[in-house]
C-alpha cells in the first residue's frame, strides 16, 4: 500500500463505530483488556467468589438456639469435623466410592471406545457416537429415578435374581455404585476415545514389524499412549462422584460428602462449609497427580 | 516472569480481602430486639386498605410444608394475589428459606417458630387486621409456639400427629405400639423395610419411647434431655440405624414410593402420606396409628416475614388459611385437625373432626409437639440443663454414621 493509492481512495468516513474501531486498532492492549473483562469477571468474581464466601464462613460460629450465623473467627468447625469420627468416615466412604466407579468406567470404557476408534465403520462409529451422548441429553434426576424403580425389591433386577433363589438389596452402596458407574459412563468413553483415535497407525504397524504380538502391542504401545486420556477421564468420574448428593440422597440411607453438607446446612452453616473443604481438597491433590500423568494434553 | 506472577497473587489477594469484606457485611442483621410492633412497612391501617394494596401488590410468596396451601384459585380469584409457594422439607429448610428475604410468609411448625420469633424473622400481628381470628379454638392461641409475651405470632394452621404407619400384609393388622420400630427382635424381622423422618427432630421420637419404657431415666419432655437422657435416645437410634431401610427427607413423594412398591413396610409418616395411599387405585394396604406409647406430632402457624414484600396480600393470605372453607380443605387434605371448628359442618367426610380429635382434648395429651431444644429445658426457673438443638443436629449427623 503506497502514499499514491492511499490519496486516491476517498478517506473512510468518521462514523463512531469506525472511530472505535481505529481506537482499538492503535491500542491493542486496551482491546485485549475489553475483550477478557467479562469472562475475567465472571471467574473472579462469580465462580472464585462464591469459594472465597465458602472458605471465610467455614470460620464462623452458629448461635446454638437460633442457628443464626455469629460473625466472629473460630476454627471449631475444623476441629468438629476433624475429631468427630463420622465426619472421616464419612469422607473416607465418599472417596472410596468415587475411585471405585472410576475404576468401573475405566474397565466399561476402554473396549468400548477401542472399537470405536479402531474396529468400527465410520457409520457404526458415528451411530456408537450418538448412542453413547444420548444419556446425556435426559435429566439427570429422570435417570436416578428410574435406577431407583429397576434397584427397588420389586424391579427388574430382583425379578430376574428371582428364579436363582437370589435377592439384591438395590438400595445400598453397592446400587448407588451401579448408578454412578452407569451417570458418568460417557464422561469416561469421550476422552478415552480421542485418546486411542489419535494413536498413529504407523506405531502400531511398526511395532508389528519389529514382532510384537497383539497383547506386547497393546500393553506396550497403545495403553501407554492412551494412559493420559484415561487420567483425563477419571478427572470427571472422580470428582462428579465426589460432589453428588442427589443419587445418594435417592438411593441409600449410607451418607456421603454431599449429603452430610446438605443435610446439615440448616442448622450448621459454618461446620457444612468446613466439610466442604474437604472435596476441594481432595480434587486438588487429584489434579497434582493427574498433572504428573499428562493427563491434561489429553483433555 | 515474576514480577507478572507476584502481580496476579496480588491482585487475587485484593479480590479475596474484598470478598470477605462483602460476605462479611452481608446480611449483619439490624437486631431491633423489641418484637412488639405488629406494623409493617407498606401493611394498610384497616382491611379495606389491605385488600386495596393487596390489588396492587398482586402476588405473595410463600413456604409450606407440602400440600399445606389450599383453596388457592379462590383466594387468587377473590384477592388478585397471584400465590407462589415453595415446599420446605424440614424446620431447618424453613428457616434458611425465610432468611433468604424472598418469601412473605412461613407456615412454621413449634421447632421453627420459636427461633425464628425470638431473631425477629418474623412478626407479631394485629388480630383485628385477620377476621376470622376470632374463630379460633381458644386452646390453641396464645402458645409457647405461636406467641412471644402475650403479643400473637401468625394464625394457627391446623395440628396433627406423627402416626405410626405400616403395611397390614406384612406387618400384623393389631400392632398398637412403636416396639416394631424399637424392640430388636421387631428390628430382625423387618431390616431393610424401616422407613424414618430424616431430621434430627426425630430423636425426640427415641425420647418417648424410653419414656415409655425406661421409666429409670426420668424422661419428662421429650424434647428436653439431659445429657444422660439424650445419650440413650442416641444410642437407641444407632442401634436401630443400620436396619431402616430409608431415611425419608421432608418431602413425601419419596416414602409414598416405597411403600407403594413394598420397599418400606413400617414406619413414621405424616397423615398426608396416609391418605394418599389408602386413596391411591388400588389402594395400598397399609394402616396409620397413634399407638399406645403416644406420638410427636405438630401445631403449625402461618407467620409473616418481618420484612415481607407483599405484606397486605400475606394478611389476606393467614385470614384465608383459618377460613371455615380453607380449614376444611386443610383439614381433610392433608389429614389434620382444624383450629377453626366451623370448618366441621364443611368437610366432605362429616365425621372428620371426630375421627382427628379436633376437639376432643384428652385425645391430644399424649402427643407432643415439636418445639425446640433449649439449654435451659424450656423453662428458665428448673435448673437442669439439656441439650441444645446443635448437640441435636450433630448427634443425628453421626446417628445416620
Amino acid at each position: 500500500m503506497t502514499s499514491v493509492q492511499h490519496s486516491e481512495t476517498p478517506p473512510p468516513r468518521a462514523s463512531p463505530g469506525r472511530r472505535l474501531s481505529t481506537f482499538f486498532f492503535r491500542h491493542p492492549r486496551t482491546r485485549l483488556g475489553v475483550l477478557l473483562a467479562l469472562p475475567v469477571a465472571w471467574l473472579v468474581v462469580v465462580y472464585f467468589g462464591s469459594l472465597v464466601v465458602l472458605l471465610v464462613s467455614a470460620f464462623w460460629d452458629t448461635d446454638p438456639f437460633t442457628a443464626e450465623i455469629i460473625r466472629t473467627p473460630t476454627l471449631e468447625n475444623f476441629q468438629t469435623i476433624i475429631e468427630r469420627p463420622v465426619y472421616r468416615d464419612v469422607a473416607w466412604r465418599t472417596i472410596q466410592m468415587a475411585l471405585l466407579v472410576t475404576l468401573a468406567d475405566i474397565v466399561l470404557a476402554f473396549p468400548i471406545a477401542y472399537y470405536m476408534a479402531r474396529v468400527a465403520s465410520p457409520r457404526t462409529r458415528s451411530l456408537l457416537v450418538v448412542a453413547i451422548l444420548m444419556p446425556l441429553w435426559a435429566s439427570y434426576l429422570v435417570k436416578v429415578i428410574a435406577w431407583r424403580s429397576i434397584l427397588s425389591d420389586g424391579g427388574i433386577i430382583n425379578w430376574a435374581l428371582e428364579p436363582l433363589g437370589l435377592s439384591f438389596d438395590g438400595y445400598s452402596t453397592v446400587g448407588l455404585w451401579l448408578v454412578f458407574t452407569y451417570l458418568w459412563l460417557p464422561f469416561m468413553i469421550l476422552p478415552v476415545y480421542a485418546g486411542l483415535e489419535r494413536i498413529p497407525e504407523s506405531l502400531l504397524e511398526a511395532s508389528t514389524d519389529l514382532g510384537a504380538r497383539s497383547l506386547t502391542t497393546f500393553t506396550r504401545v497403545i495403553f501407554p499412549l492412551a494412559f493420559p486420556a484415561v487420567v483425563a477421564g477419571s478427572i470427571f468420574t472422580f470428582s462428579l462422584t465426589l460432589g453428588d448428593y442427589i443419587a445418594p440422597g435417592l438411593i441409600t440411607s449410607e451418607q456421603f460428602i454431599g449429603t452430610v453438607i446438605y443435610n446439615i446446612r440448616g442448622q450448621a452453616l459454618p461446620t457444612a462449609a468446613a466439610f466442604a473443604m474437604v472435596p476441594i481438597v481432595v480434587i486438588v491433590l487429584y489434579l497434582l497427580v493427574a498433572r504428573k500423568l499428562r493427563a491434561f494434553e489429553s483433555l | 516472569m515474576r514480577r507478572k506472577r507476584i502481580a496476579v497473587w496480588t491482585a487475587l489477594g485484593l479480590v479475596v480481602a474484598a470478598l470477605s469484606v462483602v460476605a462479611a457485611g452481608c446480611g449483619g442483621g439490624d437486631d431491633d430486639g423489641d418484637g412488639a410492633s405488629t406494623a409493617i412497612e407498606g401493611l394498610g391501617a384497616d382491611l379495606d386498605e389491605i385488600k386495596a394494596n393487596a390489588r396492587n401488590e398482586g402476588e405473595v410468596n410463600l413456604v409450606q410444608w407440602s400440600g399445606y396451601a389450599q383453596l388457592v384459585d379462590e383466594f387468587e380469584a377473590a384477592t388478585g394475589c397471584t400465590v407462589n409457594t415453595k415446599d420446605g422439607g424440614s424446620s431447618d429448610d424453613m428457616i434458611s428459606l425465610i432468611q433468604t428475604g424472598e418469601y412473605d410468609g412461613v407456615s412454621a411448625s413449634g421447632n421453627a417458630s420459636v427461633r425464628m420469633m425470638s431473631t425477629g424473622d418474623v412478626a407479631p400481628i394485629d388480630p383485628d387486621l385477620i377476621p376470622n381470628y376470632a374463630d379460633v379454638q381458644d386452646g390453641i392461641k396464645n402458645q409457647d409456639y405461636n406467641s412471644l409475651d402475650g403479643q400473637p405470632y401468625g394464625v394457627p394452621h391446623g395440628r396433627g400427629p406423627n402416626y405410626l404407619m405400616f403395611r397390614t400384609d406384612e406387618v400384623p393388622e393389631d400392632t398398637d405400639s412403636w416396639n416394631v420400630i424399637w424392640d430388636d427382635d421387631q428390628l430382625a424381622k423387618y431390616k431393610g423395610k424401616i422407613s424414618i423422618y430424616d431430621d434430627s427432630i426425630f430423636i425426640a421420637d427415641a425420647a418417648l419411647w424410653l419414656k415409655a419404657t425406661q421409666p429409670d431415666l426420668g424422661i419428662e419432655n421429650p424434647y428436653q434431655l439431659t445429657q444422660e437422657q439424650f445419650d440413650a435416645a442416641v444410642e437407641l437410634l444407632k442401634k436401630q440405624a443400620p436396619n431402616v431401610g430409608e431415611y425419608w427427607p421432608g418431602t413425601p413423594a419419596t416414602q409414598i414410593a416405597a411403600y407403594t412398591n413394598g420397599d418400606s413396610v413400617v414406619g413414621t409418616t405424616w397423615p398426608y402420606q396416609y391418605l394418599q395411599l389408602t386413596n391411591a387405585s388400588p389402594p395400598v394396604p397399609v394402616k396409620a396409628i397413634k399407638p399406645k406409647e403416644g406420638t410427636t406430632g405438630w401445631s403449625d402457624t402461618w407467620m409473616i416475614y418481618s420484612k415481607a414484600a407483599h405484606p397486605n396480600c400475606m394478611y389476606l393470605w393467614m385470614d384465608h388459611m383459618i377460613s371455615p372453607e380453607a380449614q376444611a380443605a386443610v383439614a381433610e387434605g392433608f389429614g389434620e385437625a382444624p383450629v377453626n371448628l366451623k370448618a366441621c359442618d364443611l368437610t366432605e367426610n362429616e365425621n372428620h373432626c371426630d375421627d382427628f380429635h379436633a376437639s376432643d382434648e384428652s385425645w391430644w395429651d399424649d402427643v407432643y409437639y415439636w418445639t425446640t431444644p433449649t439449654a435451659d429445658c424450656g423453662d428458665p426457673d428448673s435448673g437442669e440443663t439439656c441439650v441444645t438443638q446443635e448437640d441435636w443436629k450433630t448427634a443425628w449427623t453421626e446417628i445416620r454414621g
